[in-house]
């Protein structure tokens, strides 16, 4: 149960356990009538398996009806709920209150991306960015002739790319990192390790139109392996990893 | 902050408090190539003072026979050799030499490319440069 910081304290005991309490501050901002952001404070009880999430969630159901978070699966499947949390891009479904050691939480819209209102960010250019790259295989026999089996793969083969299929776009990767940070017309960690995913596939034929794509002024070699996108990766997908390789097909270090 | 921009701009980008070692790193090299690239300018300059003889070569040199000077000049060591180091380190990786293979990953999902051998490499470029520097100053102000 959640509180807004300056009311009476009116704590209702869960039949579970005794719950200990933070100070959630969430950010509100609405670009549409406001010029900078301000945080509402609240006083959130959580348990040990609490996600940031639920007490956002929380917060909506007996407070602030108002604060606008995008988020669905709760799973860390669909990548919807990514934030800011104690100025680290995480996603609020994954991260558990208890895990981040702090009697104050605070959550923010995640950097890089532009704020649609509170939490809640505009993945457009994410989107776009992607779907730059070419995310799908590309074959010239695409289509399946009727006496035909499917492409078949060793484990191996898949080995080299199952790790990058494991992206949700959630966009923590490019909240998190500092080339992002400057540099609006950067491709991104995000798109980059997903050109990798696709180059690294035995299916796929479209390894050149790919790296030309990627090899341009703002492109991959904005990267310089600073790391942070593969460090907040819920999903352990290691972008900075898939960009290096990228790279060394660019310089001749690979095939 | 406005609806379109919501980046963190250089202050975000120049703080390295999130992200681990990795991440000083970054900033260490980013600070260490403006300042040798800073000096360079600074030594085209200074040794462009021949032009006007050895007197006036002498008086531009007896500027870094200083304590700033020395300081000054223990700065560029340290830069130099944390830059150079770094440097192989990051080319190495630009490589694809010492990120690790793709794997299916585990939870809790630590990067291979963040490994520990990359955590040396950036270990040793500050130790390295820590000494030089040391070394540099023992030599300048044992004079």
């Amino acid at each position: 149960m959640a509180q807004v910081s300056s009311t009476v304290d009116e704590q209702v005991p869960t039949l579970l356990s005794v719950s200990k309490s933070i100070l959630l501050r969430i950010s509100k901002f609405n670009p549409e009538l406001d010029k900078s952001s301000k945080f509402m404070e609240f006083t959130v009880s959580y348990e040990k398996w609490t996600t940031v999430l639920e007490a956002i969630l929380d917060v909506k159901k007996h407070f602030d009806h108002s604060v606008a978070v995008r988020y669905s699966c709760r799973q860390a499947t669909c990548g919807s709920c990514g934030m800011l949390i104690n100025g680290k891009p995480r996603l609020a479904c994954f991260t558990k209150i208890s895990e981040l050691d702090s009697d104050v939480v605070t959550v923010e819209p995640m950097n890089n991306f532009p704020v649609i209102r509170d939490l809640t960010v505009g993945f457009e250019k994410l989107f776009d960015t992607h779907q730059k790259i070419k995310p799908y295989v590309i074959r010239d026999d695409t289509e399946l002739e009727s006496d035909q089996r499917e492409f078949l793969q060793s484990p191996q083969e898949v080995e080299q790319y199952i790790q990058f299929a494991n992206c949700i776009k959630c966009g923590l990767c490019n909240s998190a990192c500092p080339t992002m940070a400057t540099d609006s017309s950067f491709v991104g960690p995000q798109a980059l390790a997903q050109a990798y995913r696709y180059v690294a596939d035995s299916r796929d034929k479209g390894k050149d139109t790919r790296l030309n794509i990627i090899d341009e002024s703002h492109g991959i070699w904005r990267c310089h392996f600073a790391g942070s996108c593969s460090q907040v990766c819920p999903k352990g997908v290691d972008p900075a990893m898939g960009i290096q390789f990228l790279r060394g097909y660019l310089l001749g270090f690979r095939n | 902050m406005t609806k379109d921009e919501h980046r963190e701009g250089i202050k975000g980008m120049a703080n390295p408090g999130r992200y681990g070692i990795e991440r000083i790193a970054y900033l260490l090299m980013r600070l260490s190539g403006l300042g040798l690239l800073g000096y360079f300018i600074a030594h085209i300059y200074e040794t462009s003072n021949i032009l006007r003889g050895r007197m006036g070569w002498d008086d531009f040199l007896a500027m870094t026979q200083t304590t700033e000077g020395h300081i000054f000049l223990a700065l560029v060591i340290g830069m130099c050799v944390f830059h150079t180091g770094n440097g192989i380190r990051i080319m190495l990786g630009h490589g694809g030499v010492g990120v690790g293979k793709p794997a299916r990953p585990d939870y809790p999902y630590e990067p291979a490319s963040q490994n520990y051998r990359h955590k040396i490499g950036i270990y040793s470029s500050i130790v390295l440069a820590a000494v030089a520097m040391m070394y540099g100053m023992a030599v300048m102000f044992g004079e």
